[in-house]
């Protein structure tokens, strides 16, 4: 009863936090904000299949852009869509597309949960790490499908002028949604059964647990997400095109639950500020810089170097990240309980 | 379709499907020993075309290319081993499969750090450029030069893997690592050979796929590693010859439905992908492999 | 004689051209402690594979309670009430002694997903009933101290215990272990074999355990099954198998082997 207090306030206290930032805040700050809700909103859900669940996969930046096409598509009007497709008409399906801002974007989420549904057949049924390169193999496949398929999408030249109704209360307030369901899942017998599954497949089949039915369920739940979050994306951004959604949004969401540690969601949700944060401070990399009066060039791509050495770097030197497969709550009774034993 | 031009795409599909073979051994072998999808393996090929380009331009001789970019994708792929993989051997698989992802992320952004993201054209010899024509069928050499080398190799490490000391190791070492631990063979001796050998077997790979195409950039690894990926999933993971034959079918297959349905071109890269998904679904094991995965108690 | 909970009929294993187990047979009847012991490489842990329905034997049926469960699916032979214990304890190793054993409780509790998400009612008086549940488990093991501890920080004994608690939490009705006092003192043997007893009042079980010493199984058992090679070369009450010539010569084979 008392945690149940406990959670409501605090779920309140964020809440009016969030619908504070957003009055308050400058449209620069926002828009950081919104960056890091939108991360969040990723990471949390891709730490369900890859640390919660252990299955390793490489799929947000698909997710993210079947949400982000759905919402734009339902989201634009039908004039909008003609006057703005220029390669070919659009598709009738594509101009009887209408609804409002919830709809749209939780019909993004549904259909990227359709697709993980899907993709679930061939990789869970069969052992071994199939879920990362089919689902590498499948955020390029989405681009392919984008391309070719311009009365759908526009093509390369992607969706434009897309209503920006995502401000920070909406992206705040899905980003704490996604926490507190994130955060239910894990505890409760689904969860447990996920981190069965993680830590001992066989031990996990020999107590009862489908395994193929809760890697399903994780893989589908982190789709839904991704793509609710990608939904929200293409209204924040208002214009989003096939090279948007490329393998380096994935790379992104990697380092931040390794750096958050896999299977914890407060880890994840600190790591998603320290890493969208020293994103953007370390963007002199990319730049020109005078090093004793000596040019190094402009760089584009140098940030990521460093940060894929700094993934390798922990994966050998410091594997549980942050927060481990712990939550902020149990590491401080566990460093209390240590104390206490002092 | 009339004869000449089904021959022409005959011999097109042989020279595709060489390139994928040659890269899908890797795969398959290192799949084989460690269980890891190795993502890195077609940034490994495409540090060969980068190396064999610049020694080509800078020294005129395209053996000595050749040889350079051999020699450079076996020692990134060795060290990758030694410096990446090997202090993870006894960690969860997790975290050998995000290493993986990072060393590959890390050679595909140092390239384009270092050369920039533009495609280079890769200018090769003339002797490789010529295009020989018989009535209507048109034949660049290339075409007819790789599948004859990539079959002399293949022959090559077939003959290494089924004829020598080192190869039967590697085969045990496929099947049970504990005993070849026993047998007093050096398993990470034999791990580091399998880079080695999958590397220098992609660095060819990689310079044919730079010939013909007949460009290079950073990102070249990356579509073509997926796709000998799905060619060595085809074969039955783990299996040599397996990945030597699904690496053909995936050629010809997308030289063949390109030539039958020109409309399906745009989705020319896509075919592999669902050749993986239908491989999973309806032969997890491929065609020659033997099932890798069945859980020890 | 009562009706046989679990019969093995005619079972044959092979592995590519090595055959593990060879036409084997046996019945073992309900509240029976029933002993399948033989040397090392006899076949014994394949048979626990194919019961529980990770291996589909190559010819030959298990019947449990009188119904064909050959071929079904592990996690469904668990629902049909049988559970197991590993070799080499294989415990959650990321989780505390209390959730390790509540998975054992995963296919008893009816809330759904999304109960669990939006936290219903439901969720709650199901979280509650199972952990006071998996509690008792742990008191009636001597283990209850340790439930917030780290599962694989226990002591080997004490690990082996969470793994029968763990197992039971499944409600079976035929429990399986696999050489359950192997890595164990003579101390923590004996303890072992009060508790196997006192379960299987407790629970009304059955209980078929591989053993390779014969000690342990003559003090546990009520009828055994001898394998060497995959061939039963004995089935009678223990204290008949260790005077038994092809039994003694099979183990002693593996003596002069090591």
């Amino acid at each position: 009863m008392r945690n149940a207090i406990i959670k409501l306030l605090l779920i309140i206290a964020a809440v009016l936090l969030i619908g504070w930032a957003n009055r308050h805040y400058d449209s620069y700050t926002l828009s950081i904000l919104n960056n890091i809700g939108i991360f969040a909103i990723l990471a949390l859900s891709y730490n369900l299949i890859n640390g919660v669940t252990g299955q390793f996969s490489l799929e947000p930046n698909g997710f993210v852009a079947i949400g982000a096409y759905f919402t734009a598509l339902f989201l634009l009007p039908a004039d909008a869509k003609t006057d703005m497709f220029a390669l070919v008409d659009p598709a009738p399906l594509v101009l009887s597309m209408h609804a409002g801002f919830i709809p749209a974007v939780i019909s993004g989420g549904i259909a990227a949960m359709f697709i993980a549904l899907l993709l679930s057949f061939p990789v869970f049924r069969v052992r071994g790490d199939y879920l990362a390169i089919v689902t590498l193999g499948f955020g390029f496949i989405i681009r392919i499908f984008a391309l070719n398929n311009p009365a759908y999408t526009n093509g390369a030249m992607g969706l434009n002028d897309i209503p920006s109704t995502a401000d920070f209360l909406w992206i705040g307030i899905t980003a704490l949604i996604t926490f507190v369901v994130m955060l239910h899942i894990v505890y409760s017998r689904y969860g447990r059964a996920m981190k069965a599954v993680r830590d001992d497949e066989d031990a996990a089949t020999a107590m009862g647990i489908n395994t193929f039915k809760i890697k399903t369920i994780a893989f589908m739940t982190s789709a839904f997400f991704e793509g609710v979050g990608g939904g929200l994306l293409a209204s924040f951004l208002t214009t989003i095109t096939p090279d948007q959604f490329s393998f380096l949004l994935t790379f992104q969401l990697l380092i931040i639950i390794v750096l958050g540690g896999l299977g914890s969601m407060s880890g994840t949700l600190l790591a998603t500020i320290l890493v969208m944060g020293s994103m953007e401070w370390l963007r002199f990399l990319d730049d020109d810089m005078v090093i004793f009066g000596w040019h190094t060039g402009a760089h584009p791509g140098m940030r990521m170097v460093v940060f894929s050495i700094l993934l390798i770097i922990m994966m050998l030197f410091a594997r549980k990240g942050l927060f481990g497969d712990k939550e902020l709550p149990e590491l401080l009774r566990e460093k209390f309980r240590k104390k206490g034993e002092q | 379709m009339d004869l000449s031009i089904f021959l022409q795409q005959l011999v097109n599909g042989t020279s595709l499907g060489s390139m994928y073979a040659l890269i899908a051994i890797g795969y398959t072998m290192v799949y084989g020993v460690l269980r890891l999808i190795n993502f890195a393996h077609g940034d490994i090929m495409m540090v060969g075309a980068f190396v064999t380009y610049f020694v080509y331009q800078t020294s005129g001789s395209f053996t000595l290319a050749v040889l350079a970019g051999i020699l450079a994708s076996v020692l990134v792929g060795v060290l990758t081993d030694k410096i990446a993989y090997k202090p993870l051997r006894d960690a969860p698989k997790i975290s050998l499969l995000i290493t993986a992802i990072g060393i590959s992320f890390f050679l595909e952004n140092l390239f384009n750090v270092l050369f920039g993201g533009v495609p280079r054209a890769f200018k090769a010899p003339e002797m490789l450029t010529k295009v020989l024509h018989w009535g209507s069928i048109y034949l660049p050499v290339t075409v007819i030069i790789i599948p004859i080398v990539t079959v002399t190799i293949l022959i090559a490490v077939l003959w290494v893997l089924y004829r020598t000391k080192y190869g039967m190791a590697i085969r045990a070492l496929a099947f049970d690592i504990p005993t070849v631990k026993l047998m007093g063979v050096n398993a990470d001796t034999i791990i580091a050979l399998v880079f080695a050998l999958g590397s220098a077997l992609a660095a060819v790979g990689g310079v044919f796929y730079a010939v013909s195409y007949p460009s290079i950039d950073p990102l070249m690894g990356v579509i073509v590693g997926l796709k000998a990926f799905a060619a060595a999933v085809l074969g039955g993971i783990g299996s040599v010859t397996g990945a030597v034959l699904g690496g053909f079918i995936l050629g010809f297959t997308e030289i063949m439905v390109v030539a039958v349905f020109p409309e399906l071109g745009g989705y020319k890269d896509a075919f592999a992908f669902f050749f993986l998904i239908l491989v999973l679904l309806f032969r997890p094991t491929g065609i020659m492999g033997e099932d890798l995965e069945r859980s020890r108690f | 004689m009562s009706e046989p909970l679990l019969e093995v009929r005619n079972v044959t294993m092979k592995f590519g051209g090595v055959t593990a187990i060879d036409d084997l047979s046996f019945k073992v009847e309900k509240g029976q402690i029933y002993g399948l012991i033989g040397p090392n490489g006899a076949g014994k842990t394949t048979i626990f594979n194919i019961i529980t329905g990770n291996y589909l034997p190559t010819e030959g049926q298990i019947l449990f309670d009188g119904q064909d469960i050959t071929g079904t699916k592990p996690h469904k032979v668990v629902d049909k009430g049988i559970a197991r214990t590993f070799q080499n304890i294989r415990l959650f190793k990321s989780m505390t002694v209390l959730e390790n054993v509540l998975i054992g409780f995963h296919d008893r509790i009816r809330y759904s997903y999304l109960e669990a998400i939006l936290r219903f009612p439901r969720f709650h008086t199901y979280e509650r009933r199972i952990r006071a549940e998996a509690m008792g488990l742990l008191e009636e093991f001597g283990i209850a101290s340790f439930a917030d501890t780290n599962a694989t920080a226990l002591s080997y004994g004490n690990q082996r215990k969470v793994e029968i608690a763990r197992a039971l939490a499944t409600q079976p009705r035929l429990l399986l272990l696999d050489e359950p006092a192997a890595g164990m003192n003579p101390i923590e043997t004996e303890d072992l074999s009060r508790i196997i007893h006192k379960i299987k009042a407790d629970y009304d079980l059955t209980v078929l355990l591989i053993e390779h010493d014969m000690k342990f199984v003559n003090a546990m058992c009520d009828r055994v099954t001898v394998l060497d090679y995959g061939e039963k070369i004995f089935e009678g009450p223990p204290a008949e198998a260790i005077v038994d010539e092809r039994v003694i010569s099979a183990y002693l084979g593996e003596f002069s082997n090591a």
